[in-house]
């Protein structure tokens, strides 16, 4: 028998596909996101919206409280790290999450380096708005891949780049060469091996979800039409007038992400979403964490 | 003949694979009317508490269990499993109740508990490589199920008439065994 196998990683984040990760800051938030048919949840001190306007530093949440968020649903559960922090991280395995987010909406830990997350048992998610850093993530052990986008702004646009960017990446890769290959992998800075991978697979090796910036179904939809397996939605839930539709809308819109008379009926009637924020006001730009 | 493979949620995208690598045509069924474009279902790995509330939501689960009663050959891995069963045991959570056992959710424990064994599968020749990723266990099941396989005394892949279920996933490997299994019960079916 084995545990914690690259197969086994990877394949539970296949079972995430087609589905909405929400973030939930109480057991009562876990509860209304599993009744609207979230695949997981992510446990948090602070969505990030209230992270962005908290300030200071921002760090793994309080282990009572991922406690807490366990004990009351049946689905997985998630819970972010600093970048680097590797204790924050074999606290989160002792303790039983279902998978590890080593976050940029956190306060990086470690300047210089990410975690090694093959040493680990548990699955590893991380963020990436390229392919060089999608496929430095995954070198490092990373069982699924998310856009960074830009959280806690309810503003889709960086999410849609980096999916855009990513997608269009993995284009160009499946039309080089052999011989271009290891040039190509410099410079983006991505194993070659990786690369190749992608070359000969025309996707990335794991699951590739959007994240940072989905306030709506439509924005959901939106995600999935330009090749994301699944959706995160951070602040957009809790932070909307009527959380308990928005979610179920967000979780049906995914689904039927291609299905536009079924969009409009999934979109009447969702309340008033999250506010928005404009990208270029912002002075702390989260998705210019990680190297 | 088309196999249908539910795209409600989950990792529909490798039972697709699996079953096009035996060169047979598949088709992605997210809505109750597409149930009849199709010969069989697969209802893959995912969520089983996402998928049955969006199932609810466009009545393809009263659909489907319709056409289960009637014969339409159907197998579920994982979730597929939950989604089958007549009861679940510790959660409150409703079923299509198409094939008798009784089910623990999460049996094994959380993801860090999640493992892969080779088991033996009744008329296989060889052993198969299953992959349980937080996988639900068979309490109990009812005269009219064979059992095809075991792990530690519980069933893990049962049948039931035109109904199928596995506790892990043999989409993930590569042997296309499980899979066959089922195209020849959607054969006979078609032949009926």
């Amino acid at each position: 028998m084995e545990k914690g196998t690259w197969e086994i990683k990877k394949g539970f984040a296949e079972m995430f596909k087609g589905g909405v990760i929400m973030d939930v800051t109480t057991a009562e938030q876990a509860r209304v996101a599993e009744e609207a048919g979230a695949v997981a949840v992510m446990a948090l001190e602070r969505v990030p919206a209230d992270i962005r306007k908290a300030g200071g530093v921002a760090r793994m949440a309080n282990v009572s409280k991922i406690k807490e968020i366990m004990q009351a649903v049946s689905i997985p559960v998630m819970a972010k790290v600093r970048i680097g922090h590797i204790a924050e991280a074999r606290i989160l395995e002792a303790l039983g999450v279902d998978y590890i987010d080593e976050s940029e909406v956190l306060t990086p830990a470690d300047d210089r380096f990410h975690i090694n997350k093959h040493e680990f048992t548990v699955p590893f998610v991380c963020g990436a708005r390229n392919l060089g850093e999608a496929l430095r993530r995954l070198s490092e052990g990373a069982a699924m891949i998310r856009t960074k986008g830009e959280p806690g702004t309810g503003n889709i646009v960086e999410a849609v780049k980096h999916m855009r960017t990513v997608m269009a990446e993995i284009r160009k890769v499946q039309n080089l060469p052999y011989e271009e290959i290891v040039s190509y992998a410099k410079e983006i800075g991505a194993p070659a091996e990786l690369v190749q991978q992608v070359k000969e697979l025309g996707r990335l090796p794991v699951v590739n979800f959007a994240a940072g910036g989905v306030a709506t179904p439509a924005d959901a939809a939106l995600m999935m039409m330009l090749g994301a397996d699944g959706v995160f939605v951070g602040s957009g839930i809790f932070k909307s007038k009527d959380p308990v539709k928005m979610a179920k809308s967000i979780v049906m819109a995914v689904t039927y992400w291609n299905d536009p008379e079924m969009l409009l009926k999934i979109s009447e009637d969702i309340g008033e979403p999250m506010e928005g924020l404009e990208v270029e006001t912002l002075e702390v730009k989260l998705q210019e964490r990680g190297w | 003949m088309v196999i249908g493979v539910s795209g409600v949620q989950g990792d529909f995208r490798e039972h697709k694979w699996m079953i096009e690598k035996l060169g047979i045509e598949t088709f992605v069924v997210k809505l109750p009317e597409d149930l009849d474009k199709v010969d069989g279902l697969i209802i893959p790995g995912g969520e089983s508490t996402a998928m049955i509330r969006i199932m609810k939501m466009t009545c393809f689960f009263e659909k489907l269990r319709e056409k289960i009663e009637g014969g339409f050959p159907v197998y579920g891995t994982c979730a597929g499993l939950i989604i089958l069963a007549r009861e679940i045991e510790n959660y409150p959570q409703e079923s299509l109740g198409v094939i008798d056992i009784k089910v623990v959710r999460n049996a094994y424990g959380r993801q860090v508990d999640s493992f892969d064994e080779m088991i033996e599968i009744k008329g296989f020749d060889k052993p198969f490589k299953a992959v349980f990723i937080r996988a639900p266990r068979v309490e109990q099941y009812g005269p009219d199920v064979e059992a095809l396989a075991f792990l530690n005394n519980s069933p893990v892949m049962c049948r039931q008439k035109n109904v199928l279920v596995t506790s892990f996933h043999p989409e993930l490997t590569d042997d296309t065994r499980v899979h066959e299994y089922f195209l020849n019960m959607v054969k006979e079916y078609k032949v009926n």
